[in-house]
């Protein structure tokens, strides 16, 4: 058998974004011994693309905020499939997550008294999102990351990991390999953190960085753990569409809540039309108004007007765009107009100077003149690991989970901003519950030989195959597939075809074949991202499948309402003798006095 | 649709390695990322090269373009006059891993040395806006290590051994200029990070893509810093008769 090294800690985390980081800090922090793991270098995780905010109910800036308004907002913008604990939890301590990122050197955006300032964001009833520019993301890994380095946690940079070790029905540790020179790697670890992110690059327009291949959700499911809600993919309403290079690079929400107005090719301001009933009445109801709450917005003052239209939840924003584009009205490169130009350009230099200078230089656009061009791009996956809501544990002993690769929080559609304090929230929940566990055990469990063997010879094979098909080419494939039928709007033919040549494809990956050395060989890592990919693939497509409503970022053309009974259900994504299987689980109920928070009537419409 | 030739260095050593020929091409808008993306996904899978963000954000693609030390995601290829070749090879002042990836691991060593952010004890955590302005230009950083790779301390003397870099005299300037921050960096950059070395050429915030204006904003303060606390005379005389500042 080939050589590897052996490392061995108490806690492993996988992943190195703002969940990975906040697992590992507290996880050293209550004294036990922490291995971090990143794909990339440290610092360069999709953590530091989060461009708009951190949601917190600070109450900094509108004082009637208050953690269950947060709640309600989240819980509302997910359709009320999430787990109301995870809701809860994030609600309440997201504040306290916030200031303690400020006391670890963070920098953010002051308000004339000299707090923290905040901004509003679809979806959300207050100004809320803590923020620096349109750089948050940057200054919280950043932040994160410094913190880090003083506490003594060794980080695993450029290493992947393939396969979870057990020692019966316990995580054991972790196999994988050092991107540098293709060595393998024996992580012992009584605990491991999941904190891998997403699953974008299956598809072909995305705001995902080449991480995001689903390592988590198919570490997991291999592990014994399930996924809940992969149905629900949330596509971002803004993302670049031209130049084709950076089509889908993200046009962060912070444009829109700075007071970004979208047109169509006709000049008209779509959003009004598309508003739902059950929440038309929290909007502008027209352009003056919604022009007063911009402008009390940028002089810091109280008034009576309502937000934009534009400011509607992601899921309503990106299928209107998409519909606009459809019906003719879209722009040149198929997109629409998202206009900040009428606004003060040193103010959008100040406020955006990322998107400022993103469209200056790849698109020559300057957005202080001229309308941008955006659609809707694959941004954030909702479903993944199912964990406990205060511990992060899944049901595999040892095995916990944070940020984007878990599910529940969210439940069918997340609100802007409320991903990086979910990072903080639940990383650091993770991090405690992984040490506590690690403190309750009473031995170290043992790593297997023939798992490690097996986890080298899956490695090993797409070298040794004559015949096989290059990696890069089956990822188009899978593109396609995805994006013909699994798309923003689902239907049960599209769906079915998509299912079964998903299968095709599972078999295709099987022959993925790489000649060359180890050494920092991307065809060969593409090799074994690709089999993670599929299996969240096919996660996808039968939960969309099953999914027979329309509800939040999941859009049924055959089922266009929302059924209540299926309001009352998780889909739960399995594996058993290595096939994917499906079931639907009840949805944890809310107790009563949280019950008592939500006074509307629930929509039947889906928007 | 028209062809660009990009020239790019192949190999695990500069001594082996040699540069490959690809023809490429070009698409409207294009960047050298994507030219080395359709190199990886169509002509040569096994071409190494770290990206992540696409959009200038991460700071993980940086390689020299003709030379010029530059983040290949945002060098546009019409940048270049049609049928001028492109050269694309890794960071010089780092050691070669492979292609265009560059090991900068000692990067994160002088990371881990400076002396972290250390808020006074009684901060009440409110200060405005006007106070952190240079604090977060600083912050901006996107760790490219481009100024690590055009400072002539670093490339041509390779003083890895004494002298931080620039990057991280913008990290200690964004610590020592915080408006909470209690500690006093200016022995270490003078006797750990070398400070001393620089000697104000501008080379570093010439090629930084975030724009910070690494020498005047932050290297020039902390020399003054550093020059204040040990030969200032009128301190050092303080100094000499109470044993401290
Ligand atoms: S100004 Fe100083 S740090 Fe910058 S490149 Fe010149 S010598 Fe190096
Ligand atoms: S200071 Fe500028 S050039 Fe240097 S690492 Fe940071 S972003 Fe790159
Ligand atoms: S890929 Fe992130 S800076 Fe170029």
């Amino acid at each position: 058998m080939a050589d590897y090294e052996v490392h061995e800690h108490d806690v492993l985390v996988v992943g190195a974004g703002g969940a990975g980081l906040r697992a590992a800090i507290e996880a050293s922090a209550s004294g036990v011994s922490v291995g971090l793991v990143c794909k990339s270098l440290l610092g360069k995780a999709h953590t530091v693309m989060a461009e708009g905010g951190i949601a917190a109910a600070l109450a900094n800036v509108d004082a009637e905020d208050g953690w269950q308004t947060h709640f309600r907002d989240t819980m509302n913008g997910g359709k009320m499939l999430n787990n109301w604990r995870m809701a809860q939890l994030h609600a309440q301590e997201a504040p306290d997550r916030v200031r303690e990122l400020e006391q670890w050197g963070a920098v953010f955006d002051r308000t004339r008294e000299g707090k923290i300032l905040q901004r509003a964001f679809g979806g959300h009833t207050w100004k809320r999102l803590c923020h620096v520019g349109d750089r948050t993301g940057l200054e919280m890994i950043r932040t994160l990351q410094d913190r880090g380095v003083h506490q003594g946690i060794d980080v695993y940079m450029e290493c992947a990991v393939t396969r979870l070790l057990k020692d019966g029905q316990r995580i054991a540790g972790a196999f994988g390999y050092f991107r540098e020179d293709g060595r393998y790697v024996v992580f012992k670890a009584k605990a491991v953190v999941l904190a891998t992110g997403g699953v974008g690059r299956m598809f072909p327009v995305t705001s995902n960085s080449w991480e995001y291949t689903a390592d988590g959700h198919a570490l997991a499911l291999r592990a014994g753990a399930d996924l809940i809600d992969m149905e629900f993919v949330q596509f971002h309403p803004t993302g670049m569409v031209w130049p084709p290079g950076v089509r889908g690079l993200l046009v962060t929400e912070g444009v829109r809540g700075e007071g970004g107005i979208l047109r169509n090719s006709a000049g008209e301001r779509f959003m009004f039309k598309y508003l739902p009933e059950a929440t038309r009445k929290d909007y502008a109801e027209t352009e003056d108004e919604a022009k007063r709450w911009v402008d009390a917005a940028i002089a810091g003052q109280k008034t009576d007007a309502r937000r934009p239209p534009e400011l509607s939840t992601r899921d309503n924003v990106a299928r209107s765009i998409y519909l606009e584009v459809k019906a003719g009205r879209g722009t040149p490169h198929g997109g629409v107009f998202l206009d900040i130009s009428y606004q003060d350009a040193e103010r959008v230099k100040r406020k955006l100077p990322s998107m400022y200078h993103q469209f200056k230089e790849l698109a020559d656009v300057d957005i202080t003149r001229q309308p941008m061009e955006v659609g809707p791009t694959m941004h954030y996956i909702m479903g993944g690991v199912r964990v406990d809501a205060d511990t992060g544990e899944s049901r595999v002993p040892g095995l916990f989970g944070a940020g984007e690769v878990t599910g529940g929080m969210h439940g069918a559609n997340r609100l802007g901003g409320n991903s990086l304090s979910d990072l903080i929230v639940f990383g650091r929940r993770a991090g405690l519950g992984a040490a506590n566990y690690v403190k309750a055990l009473n031995a170290r469990p043992q790593c297997s030989d023939d798992e490690i063997k097996a986890a080298v010879e899956e490695m090993e094979a797409p070298f040794k195959r004559t015949d096989g098909k290059n990696p890069y080419e089956l990822q188009r494939k899978l593109h396609e597939i995805m994006s013909t039928y699994v798309g923003i709007f689902r239907e049960e033919k599209d769906l079915k075809t998509g299912i079964a040549r998903l299968e095709e494809l599972t078999d295709e990956v099987r022959h993925a074949a790489i000649t060359g050395s180890k050494t920092y060989n991307p065809g060969w890592h593409m090799c074994h991202d690709l089999t993670n990919m599929m299996l969240a693939a096919q996660a996808i497509a039968q939960s969309a499948l099953s999914r027979k409503e329309s509800r939040g970022a999941h859009s049924r053309l055959d089922y266009p309402d929302t059924d209540p009974h299926l309001g009352k259900v998780n889909t739960s994504i399995y594996l058993e003798g290595g096939e994917v299987k499906l079931k639907q689980t009840p949805l944890p109920e809310m107790p009563e006095e949280l019950k008592q928070l939500f006074v509307k009537k629930e929509a039947t419409r889906n928007a | 649709m028209p062809e660009a030739i990009m020239k790019v260095f192949r190999g695990i050593s500069r001594e082996a390695g040699e540069f490959k020929t690809y023809k490429v091409p070009v698409e409207e808008g294009m960047v050298v990322l994507d030219a080395i993306h359709y190199i990886q996904g169509f002509l040569d899978p096994e071409l190494s090269v770290r990206w992540n963000c696409k959009a200038a954000k991460c700071g993980s693609c940086s390689a020299e373009v003709n030379g010029y030390p530059s983040l290949m995601c945002k060098t546009r290829m019409d940048r270049f006059p049609e049928g001028q070749e492109i050269t694309v090879e890794p960071l010089k002042t780092f050691p070669l891993v492979k292609d265009l990836v560059t090991d900068v691991s000692w990067n994160y060593e002088v990371n881990k040395k400076i002396p972290p952010f250390t808020p006074k004890p009684d901060a009440d955590w409110t200060f405005m806006q006007e106070d952190i302005e240079r604090v977060q230009e600083f912050r901006k950083c996107i760790e490219c290590f481009l100024c690590q790779d055009v400072c002539h301390v670093l490339r041509d003397h390779d003083r890895k051994d004494v002298f931080a870099g620039p990057r991280f005299f913008v990290r200690m300037a964004g610590l020592e200029m915080h408006p909470l921050d209690a500690l006093n960096r200016a022995e270490f950059l003078k006797d750990h990070a070398g400070l001393g070395f620089c000697n104000i050429t501008k080379c570093c915030t010439e090629v930084c893509p975030e724009e910070i204006h690494i020498t005047d904003n932050a290297i020039i303060p902390l020399k003054e810093r550093v020059v204040d606390e040990f030969y200032d005379p009128v301190l050092m005389f303080f100094k000499k008769i109470f044993g401290k500042s």
